[in-house]
């Protein structure tokens, strides 16, 4: 595909993506629309472009896997797992409802596509490099994508996870930071500053890039470098600058929007915002 | 109706101006451990170190080794589970003076699902020597426990929980750690219940009363030192004891009146509670209704019980 027709129609899907995420917390009236719409354009790039997957096969041994260490903004991926099929689209309206596969959390038992539950901050970094290391022990090519909270990057296991990362060489492993510099009680730079980020990962010995999170020709050429750069016997880190909030006016940036629901009037709003798109 | 956790908030400030040594340090859910007001007024008794657990309880172990009466503060998963080695070698081993405060036991925070649930809180922090475990049952009870909590000096671990439940008590009411409460008298079958259950316990028993069953109905909100002394008559006097409390039947509540029983050598124990199986998203009282805990069910086991007896 041409470079430009591909990037227009990921951004169509980063669209989908937020209107899906946001419709699914709306209806469930509880949830984190913040970080899932701060991720939207990275989830679009690698649930449309990047990822190596298989739908009608979601536990396929050589597929590439995806750990949402930052467990809290599942609806993005549910949404993304969603318009790629791995579960009919219409389950969206059962988020966090009793019996549904879409817990509040993902799990992997109940939700096709999920590749380890997660929920409990610092944690699924650890198991991405569990997966990487077996990838590199069985000899296949397929990868393994991490993404993290900045607010997550407070748990010291966070940075166990990345020094056995780069002492086992796993550059079939992609760490992207959602660095939109909000958690839960505040901004990161009140609650715990956590300096500059891509300067730690490159201390810490990984291949880091610092991208803006919702350019996406920044996010495709990054991934394209990371393809090429393969071999290097580095983990890799992107260190995406985003928008908590981004794509809603009166979301952006607000740390009030991290874990509630919007209501009817404040939903119709963020969906005519959404329809038009990121400025 | 009120939460045990703004219990906890309501509580924790008054305190704090009371006494400066009192601290505060959050984990980066503050707001929703109800310690924001607290932190507003009393910056200079007040920490917030991120999303970062286990340098919470060891900064907190930290701070009381020089005199300040830390309150550790988190959702249970993560104060009873990711700092669970902490306050073993740094609170429960040198017997320093920290509280661990946890919001989110048991099944309550209903719609996060099993990873923000916590069922295994009481097992985990019983086990430790040196340490004192707390499920006060109604907001009142939390205000009181939370106050008696700073009285005694060494580790104790608090449970609270997220959604609003009804009222047992009211503000005059007086708690004693360690010292259960006999809420109703009677001579056919014991309830003992503890936590944010309590209140379908009371259901339970008003409906046994009104069909003519001699009810006794306890409070066991100390879970560890546990009052042994009640669980004696009980068993002795009623012959049968009904346990209820929102946690795994295996290591809770009704591990430890099981294991008053089993040395007594004398009645016998029904566990209520989660059957040993992680929770999940869903209305909190439709997913107590599926490990067997309602009022009716209550009371339909003390039922049982008694025509067993
Ligand atoms: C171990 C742990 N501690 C606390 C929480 C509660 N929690 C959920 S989201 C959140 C803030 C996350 O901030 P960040 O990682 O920056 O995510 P984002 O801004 O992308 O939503 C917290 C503290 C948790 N899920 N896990
Ligand atoms: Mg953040």
């Amino acid at each position: 595909m041409e470079k430009e027709a591909k990037i227009a129609l990921l951004k169509e899907r980063a669209k989908e993506l937020r209107k899906t995420a946001l419709t699914m917390i709306y209806e469930a009236n509880s949830g984190h629309p913040g970080g899932s719409l701060s991720a939207a354009d990275l989830m679009a790039a690698l649930y449309f472009d990047e990822l190596r997957l298989n739908p009608e096969n979601p536990r396929w041994e050589d597929r590439d896997r995806f750990v949402l260490s930052k467990g809290h903004v599942c609806p993005i991926l549910y949404s993304a797992l969603a318009l790629r099929g791995f579960f009919p689209y219409e389950t969206i309206h059962t988020l966090r409802k009793y019996g549904s596969i879409l817990q509040g959390h993902p799990d992997m038992k109940r939700c096709p596509g999920v590749d380890i539950s997660t929920g409990s901050l610092g944690q699924g970094i650890s198991c991405a490099v569990g997966m990487a290391i077996a990838y590199k022990r069985d000899k296949k090519d397929a990868r393994v994508f991490a993404m993290l909270g900045d607010g997550e990057t407070n748990e010291g296991q966070v940075w166990e996870a990345v020094e056995a990362a780069v002492k086992y060489g796993l550059d079939n492993l992609v760490i992207i930071v959602d660095n939109n510099g909000l958690q839960n009680d505040g901004a990161c730079a009140d609650i715990m500053p956590t300096q500059d980020l891509c300067d730690k990962f490159k201390s810490f010995g990984c291949r880091t890039f610092c991208i803006d999170g919702h350019d996406m020709e920044q996010i495709v050429g990054v991934f394209e470098k990371i393809r090429m750069e393969s071999g290097c016997c580095k983990p890799f880190a992107i260190v995406a600058k985003t928008v908590k909030g981004k794509g809603v006016s009166f979301m952006e940036n607000v740390v009030k929007w991290h874990g509630v629901a919007p209501n009817d009037d404040e939903y119709k709003m963020a969906m005519a915002e959404l329809e038009v798109g990121l400025k | 109706m009120k939460a045990l956790r703004d219990g906890f908030g309501d509580e924790i400030i008054e305190l704090g101006r009371e006494n400066s040594k009192i601290y505060v340090i959050d984990c980066d859910i503050g707001k929703s451990c109800k310690t924001q007001p607290f932190a507003k007024e009393l910056p200079e008794q007040y920490l917030n170190v991120g999303i970062a657990e286990q340098n919470a309880a060891g900064v907190g172990a930290g701070l009381a080794t020089c005199g300040k009466i830390p309150f550790v503060c988190t959702y249970a998963a993560f104060g009873s589970m990711r700092m669970c080695e902490q306050i073993r070698q740094e609170m429960c081993y040198p017997m320093l003076n920290v509280k661990i405060a946890c919001s989110h036991g048991g099944l309550t925070p209903a719609n996060d699902g099993a990873s923000h649930q916590c069922i295994e809180d009481i097992g985990i922090m019983r086990t430790l020597p040196n340490m004192t475990v707390i499920a006060p049952g109604d907001y009142y009870a939390t205000r009181k426990l939370v106050k008696e909590a700073t009285k005694i000096y060494g580790p104790v671990y608090l449970r609270f929980t997220r959604d609003a439940i009804p009222f047992v008590y009211d503000e005059n009411e007086e708690f004693e750690i360690g010292k259960a409460k006999q809420l109703k008298s009677g001579n056919d079958v014991t309830i003992i219940a503890s936590g944010s259950v309590l209140h379908l316990a009371v259901q339970a028993a008003e409906q046994l009363e009104a069909e003519g069953v001699s009810v006794r109905l306890i409070d066991m909100h100390t879970i560890k030192p546990l009052d042994k002394e009640i669980v004696r008559k009980a068993l002795e006097e009623t012959g049968a004891v009904i346990t209820v409390e929102d946690h795994n039947i295996i290591n809770g509540l009704g591990s430890a009146v099981c294991e008053v029983a089993a040395e007594l050598g004398k009645g016998r124990v029904k566990r209520m509670g989660v059957q040993d199986q992680f929770g999940e998203s869903g209305p909190y009282y439709k997913l107590l209704e599926k490990n067997g805990v309602t009022a009716e069910l209550i009371a339909e086991a003390a039922k049982g019980a008694v025509s067993n007896g």
